[in-house]
């Protein structure tokens, strides 16, 4: 049976994590390579870098951080951030990262989702959807939550699907920083609409939040933060929520 | 110091297959050289072979063909001299007879078979992508000392169905049994990715370093 994903996610601005990262027993040092160490030994099933670099120079040291983490920490490795073409996407995958997460782009130029799969495989290309509610339905927004695009989150969904993207990364806007959990509502509406992946993100608060987006919601993985920087939820004590809640995990010693 | 030629024809897990099993060597007693080669000479002289791949089956099987002389020498070294084989994803797949992605595409016809796209059941998301529990078929060298209930990392909406059930050699479960790896004499294959799957991967590359077969 394949399990639910628990998937930490790093915010890294110009080769350093932003978001304080505080486990017990291992001092912020800032560097996303050891912190990626770090959940590689805890048994994460996935880890995610957001690269949140606005500059150029910042790309390069990205990818640096990307093959250093590959060096040494052999499960899957997810990329997003600033990524505009399939060049983008081939010099991550070349770096060591095995999914690449496309945001603006993805929503400003549709054609670029197809145009990375054809390049890597659908299994390589993530669409990353930022929505907020609005009304009776739920709209994109781009550029880190600014960009208001008046575009309908599940629509896009099924054409970034239809378009060749191999799974999504869901983050709900009005559920991000709140730890209020997970938006149900959304995740059960997208993961209707659509057969690839759907990672659920934005609202973690608890290890109880985790289960919801899987069991409720039909997501097929959940990401999250906060919890797990600060160590208020252990990837150990994740895993035994999801599984005492009927949500089934990878065994891990 | 023996080689292992590890096939560069432009497949994205290269380096990541690389960077798995410099890691996996250090495992092993005797020290392997790990060769990134596109030359084909160096592959018909090596003492292991592996062949990555990810992505679109027609692609790959172009690329491979691309290189000048490449599959000749997988030939000679692989199916002539006996070397041990091992393919990951794309790379295993490419051993069957043919790929049904987008089209009809000729395998290396080295194992019987075919990839198609997997039916998994009803509410069940393709590419199937993440862990999911390995059920070992044969007693194999590669897939020994995996511990309890290994789990190993996959990530495909293609897998292959074997024309002769003695060649599994591991399946997992997905609505359906789906081909998790498989064995034919010198030849091993595994449609997940042990370069991605922790403890487990690595063990199984350092098994695949050491094997020898009879």
């Amino acid at each position: 049976m394949l399990k639910t994903r628990i998937i930490p996610c790093l915010d890294v601005k110009d080769g350093r994590t932003v978001k304080g990262v505080n486990f017990v027993g291992l001092r912020d040092a800032g560097d996303p390579v050891a912190l990626a160490k770090a959940y590689d030994a805890q048994g994460a099933d996935e880890l995610c870098f957001l690269d949140i670099t606005a500059s150029h120079e910042g790309r390069g040291t990205m990818l640096d951080v990307v093959r250093r983490t590959a060096e040494q920490c052999f499960m899957p490795l997810t990329v997003g951030g600033g990524v505009r073409s399939a060049g983008d996407l081939v010099q991550l995958l070349r770096a060591g990262a095995d999914k690449v997460a496309i945001n603006s782009a993805a929503v400003a130029n549709p054609a670029v989702i197809a145009e990375c799969a054809a390049k890597a495989g659908s299994q390589a290309v993530v669409v990353a959807i930022d929505a907020r509610k609005a009304g009776a339905s739920w709209e994109i927004f781009t550029h880190g939550g600014r960009k208001p695009t008046g575009i309908d989150a599940i629509e896009f969904a099924k054409e970034a699907q239809k378009r060749g993207a191999g799974e999504i990364l869901l983050t709900s806007m009005d559920k991000d920083g709140t730890k209020s959990g997970f938006d149900i509502p959304l995740l059960k509406a997208v993961t209707s609409a659509v057969s690839i992946p759907v990672v659920a993100s934005g609202g973690a608060g608890s290890a109880a939040d985790l289960a919801p987006a899987i069991l409720e919601g039909g997501a097929n993985a959940v990401l999250a933060a906060s919890i797990f920087h600060f160590g208020e939820v252990s990837l150990s004590e994740a895993r035994k929520a999801l599984a005492d809640a009927g949500a089934p995990v990878r065994p891990f010693e | 110091m023996p080689t292992l030629a590890l096939i560069d024809y432009g497949s994205g897990n290269l380096h990541s297959a690389e960077r798995a099993l410099r890691a996996a060597s250090t495992l092993c007693e005797t020290p392997m050289d790990i060769l990134v080669t596109e030359d084909a000479e160096a592959v018909s002289r090596s003492d292991r072979v592996v062949l990555p791949g990810v992505g679109h089956y027609a692609d790959c099987a172009a690329g491979l063909r691309a290189v000048d002389g490449m599959v000749d020498a997988l030939e000679t070294a692989v199916l002539q001299r006996g070397v041990p084989f091992l393919g990951i994803c794309v790379g295993m797949q490419l051993l069957a007879d043919r790929g049904l992605e987008d089209g009809e595409t000729a395998g290396l016809g080295w194992v019987g078979g075919e990839v198609d796209r997997i039916k998994a059941g009803p509410g069940l998301a393709i590419p199937h992508m993440g862990w999911n529990a390995l059920q070992i078929q044969q007693d194999h060298p590669v897939l020994t000392g995996l511990g309890d209930d290994p789990h190993v990392y996959f990530t495909h909406s293609y897998g292959m169905v074997l024309s002769n059930s003695d060649n599994l050699a591991a399946s997992t479960e997905y609505g359906a049994p789906i081909t998790a790896a498989i064995a034919k004499a010198n030849i091993f294959g595994t449609q997940f990715h042990p370069e991605k799957s922790q403890r487990v991967g690595l063990r199984l590359l350092a098994n695949f370093l050491e094997w020898e077969p009879v």
